[in-house]
């Protein structure tokens, strides 16, 4: 096998039991899974069900508590270095630098994960992400959603083979939020990226996500197609799923069909 | 038609190796200049305090040597003394602020998940913290010459071993300061500001270590800054430079950067255990 089908062949995320506690509290309990490349995993789950604590693992930002997480089949914690390269990461809960424009963020990051051709780069994106007249502006003057335009362009700079995204479409309006589905499932499919999404919007999940790990105080609840967990549950909407799940509600049982 | 972003992939340099090490410090000493450069005030600032405390000194000193036969004959103890201990205190200062910067900004996260090493980001501080020192201080170290006919640069060879020894032990103090911030958050922000001040009445800036009770002195003698301040005191009172004082400064200063580095290492660490690197800010 050459090293380069071995390394198309390697997956891109694979957890093993992984757990992290804080002190008396389970955060992340026990949870295994692996990602197909080319796929989108949805993280879903309550407030405190341990989605943003398994993506800051996943980025090698915190230690669990005991588990394996390999990328690209290297561990995370202790090779991150062969990997970061691969992945980026987008939240609007971290910034960049407020004072700098936006150019000179872009710039500063290209360089981090090792772009050549920076100016090429910044302005492809720009283009691409429709913000080329935002590149002069402080990035602490722009608006919420002009900051997740310029917070994705910084996570695609590098093309990541990876892409981790927290709740990328909060305080967004609802043009906006599509407008910036419809990239990701574009970036998607153009250069067969991996994306994990951690969300609590269940029609982004619908529409952008090949499957959903649900997540309960840290557990892995239901894995599936989001298709297949909405006929689960004979449900007509993965809200209700949700619902269900949170709530503690059961599957409903099958109809039983009567003969006449 | 324009390219698309999506199609054409960018190219990229080899992540791994001491060349890809080097362009990504490049990178961070060029988002320091550049918050540097994007602002004036930041510029006055850098300047200010040292000119400050080297005008007020100055005029101290002038006065002292009026009344005073030591500082009749030694001009420049004083004025001397003030321009190393900037050196140490502002080279502290500009590793640290840079280092809070990121966590003003929200950054630090972003930065540690991108391909930088945290050693990487070590060495894009001390090379900001000699840049910002080089800033505020070269005007300073000039208009004392002009103003009050001191030259720093009169130390000679004695300058430069002066120079690294204050300047190691202020990223020592800096690597400790920065650790504890990130572990505890910007709650422990006075750190960074105030950790070289523990120094300054046992380093002996402005008296000989023979002030000191007998019981401090010892204490006095394990902090390499001390060594400096008196061999500063030699060279412009008998005019020797005690070159054996300042090997003993590098090998306490050696000691001061493992146990900073080992610091910092370990406040890292446990900010990752403790899951805060994507929360901090204010």
């Amino acid at each position: 096998m050459s090293a380069s089908s071995a390394k198309s062949q390697v997956r891109p995320v694979a957890v093993t039991r992984l757990r992290k506690t804080y002190d008396s509290l389970v955060a992340v309990d026990d949870i295994s899974f692996a990602l197909e490349s080319g796929s989108i995993t949805a993280l879903l789950g309550g407030n405190g069900a341990g989605k943003t604590t398994t993506i800051a693992m996943l980025l090698g930002l915190v230690e669990p508590t005991s588990g394996l997480i390999e990328v690209f089949g290297s561990d995370i914690m202790t090779d991150r270095g062969l990997v970061a390269h691969r992945m980026n990461f987008v939240s609007p809960y971290v910034d960049m630098p407020m004072r700098l424009t936006v150019r000179q963020n872009l710039s500063v990051y290209c360089k981090l994960y090792g772009v050549v051709n920076v100016a090429e780069r910044i302005a492809e994106v720009s283009e691409e992400l429709q913000m080329t007249e935002l590149l002069k502006r402080a990035t602490g003057k722009l608006s919420a959603g002009q900051k997740t335009r310029v917070g994705l362009a910084k996570a695609l700079l590098n093309a990541p083979e990876l892409l981790l995204l927290d709740e990328p479409t909060a305080s967004l309006d609802p043009d906006t939020a599509d407008w910036v589905r419809g990239h990701l499932d574009a970036y998607r499919r153009a250069r067969g990226a991996t994306i994990v999404l951690a969300s609590h919007n269940m029609a982004e999940v619908e529409r952008l996500a090949d499957r959903v790990l649900m997540l309960e105080a840290g557990r892995v609840v239901e894995d599936g197609a989001p298709a297949n967990l909405i006929k689960k549950y004979k449900r007509g909407s993965l809200e209700d799923v949700f619902l269900d799940i949170t709530r503690k509600r059961r599957p409903r049982a099958p109809v039983e069909e009567t003969a006449s | 038609m324009s390219k698309s972003s999506m199609r054409h992939p960018p190219i990229m340099h080899d992540p791994h190796g001491p060349i890809a090490s080097a362009r990504r410090i490049a990178a961070m000493i060029e988002r320091y200049i550049y918050l540097i450069r994007g602002s004036w005030v930041r510029i006055v600032e850098l300047v200010y305090w040292p000119l400050l405390q080297m005008l007020m000194w100055g005029f101290m000193q002038l006065y002292l040597a009026q009344t005073s036969s030591l500082f009749a004959q030694a001009g420049g103890l004083l004025i001397g003394a003030v321009l190393l201990w900037d050196i140490l205190f502002r080279a502290q200062i500009g590793f640290s602020i840079c280092f809070l910067e990121e966590m003003w900004a929200r950054n630090l996260g972003q930065l540690l998940l991108s391909p930088l090493r945290a050693n990487e980001f070590l060495v894009a501080l001390s090379v900001m913290s000699l840049i910002r020192l080089a800033i505020g201080l070269v005007p300073v170290i000039v208009l004392a010459y002009y103003m009050f006919d001191f030259n720093l640069f009169g130390f000679g060879m004695a300058l430069g071993a002066f120079f690294a020894n204050l300047v190691l032990t202020s990223w020592s103090l800096a690597l400790c300061s920065s650790g504890i911030i990130m572990r505890y958050g910007l709650g422990a922000e006075e750190f960074a500001w105030s950790l070289a001040f523990i120094m300054l009445p046992l380093c002996c800036v402005y008296y000989p270590v023979a002030t000191l009770p007998d019981w401090l002195q010892p204490v006095a003698l394990a902090l390499p800054p001390t060594h400096v301040f008196e061999g500063m005191r030699g060279l412009v009172l008998d005019g020797i430079f005690d070159s054996a004082a300042m090997w003993r400064a590098l090998s306490l200063n050696a000691v001061f950067l493992v146990v900073g580095y080992g610091a910092f290492r370990f406040f890292l660490r446990s900010t990752r255990v403790n899951g805060s690197l994507l929360t901090q800010g204010e």
